[in-house]
């Protein structure tokens, strides 16, 4: 469904712009038709920048992303329409996702203005209502509020639901839940796992792993730009390869196992991106090799890693 | 007993009348010990550790006490509480990445704070530099302006900062939330590295982040609407809570394991009542499974075990 080939995005940083930061360096995967993928990674990984340049709020610097066979940069006015009543996007904050001094059921009137101007208002009542329902919101609880008088989790189902109106084939869901409290963030959880089986695709944008084991089919390992590992998520996490996706595992905070291993060291020693492995100055595992930039090579059908000691051990 | 807190009643003033944001808690904290303080958004933690700091509108002191190492914390009176600021109780705020002051360099920063309280910075400096390397900040960051630092940087420092005059109660607010999970690790283990070297006497964590406490707490209280709901032993609290919110809260927590597909978790259907006129009786009622008829009535904040206080008629009854 989505495919995205050798994807960068260069900001341009610097006192006069003379300096290149590679957000996105060269990023190849794919989003399957009723897959779950979820895109995990720390800040600074260009996860979120990957999202954008698919909702194409940004610009991309190189490389392509095709959705259903076509390329998303040439879309222009009425096929870009087309192009966003398949795909959509939900964020982070749900709160500044609204104006505060409309009330919060604008989202909605502002989707039947721009995509469906024709419908009488009787059958656009009932496809809201449809919607709220599929997203587990009362509408009657909801509608005619202002944001300020609804909780988190509901402004972010709203949000789902608005993205439901249109008949969407993809959601970009760019870290959705981690706003949300504890009690709530599950419901919205399960909601996006719903959806999956009704045939929706999600790109599920995360830094939580144990949301991202909870949801996805496919997992990607994002770090500074570049795909460090990706695979089936029951691979990557039952036996994962690439040192920064092993220190990760390990330091998260999870409720069956303490701690063990001593924290990671602070500092990471600055290198030029284009000279190697990313991870070199931080990998305990670094030999001469990391030098030059690894490939991305398949240990299993499912399963690929970008690290040259992999590489070397088998 | 390093801090004993009784009944402790903080409101908001707003044109609407007052709201209840903390409406007696009770717990207590040990010598040497971290005490996580969890819950949802709007349970109350942060107004219950600011309140410790300072007490100013529109928060409105109602009553309580609070005793700090036997002496009496005078927290309705933010100018007496000038004496105990900084040096007896310490805050690392929650926007510690913001906390400091942009237009100052770090060490000046330092300096300035310090004169605040009288004490001359270069009496301080060598301890303030070994801190900096047990904290693996370089020296040089006395000589730099915060946006030079990173995110990580800047909560340190911030930490090393709060803790310099070795209070007896470090209030800790979100420390870890802003973080990515390696440095989230490193800066959860330096508070318990600095509570074993003895920089501080005790310390609340306060996180909406359950599996962080698990890691470095050594007992957890989790609080609701405004109250006190259960307190224990972080094993405890984990691995067999009493209290109805508690085990609905640790079981809708995902695992590194666990799959939709295979085990779906639920979240606790309905929300959390409003404080601005809350309902009389447990708050919790109206989202609890074993609520009944007696839970109309408050319950009282119990030690049902040795350690294990909870607030739930279910277990007041069973252990009467």
């Amino acid at each position: 469904m989505l495919k995205i080939e050798n994807l960068s995005k260069i900001y341009k940083v610097g006192t006069f712009g003379g300096q290149e930061l590679h957000a996105v360096d060269q990023i190849s995967f794919e989003v399957g038709d009723r897959q779950v993928v979820s895109l995990i990674g720390e800040s600074g990984s260009g996860k979120s920048t990957i999202g954008k340049m698919i909702l194409g709020l940004i610009s991309k610097s190189s490389g392509s992303i095709c959705f259903n066979g076509t390329e998303t940069s040439s879309l222009k006015n009425g096929t870009l329409k087309e192009y966003y009543r398949k795909v959509q996007g939900v964020f982070q904050d749900p709160f500044s996702s609204y104006n505060p001094i409309f009330k919060a059921d604008r989202v909605f009137k502002l989707i039947r203005e721009e995509f469906f101007p024709g419908m009488d208002a009787c059958a656009w009542e009932e496809k809201v209502d449809t919607a709220l329902k599929a997203v587990g919101l009362n509408p009657e609880n909801v509608l005619n509020k202002f944001p300020h008088q609804l909780s988190g989790g509901q402004l972010q189902r709203l949000l789902i639901a608005r993205a439901l109106l249109l008949d969407i084939q993809l959601l970009v869901a760019d870290e959705v839940i981690s706003m949300l409290d504890a009690s709530t963030r599950i419901d919205v959880l399960n909601l996006l796992a719903d959806l999956k089986a009704r045939g929706l695709s999600i790109l599920f944008i995360t830094h939580d792993l144990c949301l991202g084991y909870y949801i996805s089919d496919q997992s990607v390992i994002l770090y500074r730009g570049h795909i460090l590992e990706k695979g089936l998520t029951e691979q990557i996490y039952g036996d994962p390869l690439h040192p920064y996706t092993r220190m990760l595992m390990d330091s998260v905070p999870r409720l069956d196992r303490k701690w063990e291993t001593a924290p990671v060291e602070f500092q990471a020693e600055k290198l030029n991106h284009t000279a190697g492995c990313v991870y070199y100055g931080r990998c305990p595992l670094a030999f001469d090799k990391c030098r030059e930039k690894p490939v991305l090579v398949e240990i299993t059908k499912e399963h690929s890693v970008a690290c040259w000691k992999q590489v070397e051990i088998r | 007993m390093s801090l004993q807190i009784e009944r402790l009643k903080v409101h908001y003033q707003t044109l609407r009348g007052d709201v209840q944001a903390l409406d007696g808690a009770t717990f207590a904290i040990k010598d040497g010990e971290i005490m996580g303080l969890a819950g949802e958004s709007g349970c109350g933690k942060t107004t219950l550790g600011y309140s410790l700091i300072h007490l100013a509108p529109p928060k409105k002191f109602i009553e309580g006490c609070v005793m700090l190492d036997d002496e009496m914390l005078p927290i309705w009176d933010a100018d007496k509480m000038q004496a105990f600021r900084f040096s007896k109780v310490s805050i690392i705020p929650q926007y510690a990445m913001s906390a400091m002051n942009p237009t100052r360099k770090i060490g000046r920063m330092t300096s300035e704070v310090l004169a605040s309280r009288k004490i001359r910075f270069n009496d301080l400096l060598p301890e303030l530099k070994r801190r900096l390397d047990l904290v693996k900040l370089p020296q040089d960051v006395l000589n730099m302006y915060p946006i030079e630092l990173s995110g990580g940087m800047k909560q340190r420092m911030v930490m090393v900062l709060s803790t310099l005059l070795n209070p007896s109660l470090l209030i800790a607010d979100e420390v870890t939330s802003a973080l990515d999970v390696s440095t989230q690790q490193a800066v959860a283990e330096m508070l318990v590295e600095f509570r074993d070297r003895e920089f501080v006497k005790s310390m609340i964590v306060i996180t909406h982040d359950i599996s962080i406490l698990y890691q470095i707490a050594d007992s957890i209280l989790v609080m609701y609407a405004g109250k006190s709901a259960e307190k224990a032993s972080t094993h405890t609290i984990i691995n067999s809570p009493l209290h109805p919110y508690t085990r609905l809260l640790i079981s809708s927590l995902p695992r590194v394991g666990a799959k939709h597909s295979t085990k779906r978790l639920s979240g606790i259907p309905g929300n959390p009542p409003l404080l601005l006129d809350p309902p009389a009786g447990c708050r919790f009622r109206d989202r609890c499974p074993a609520a009944f008829a007696k839970c109309g009535q408050e319950p009282p904040f119990i030690e049902v075990k040795k350690g294990h206080h909870v607030a739930c008629w279910q277990e007041a009854g069973r252990h009467a």
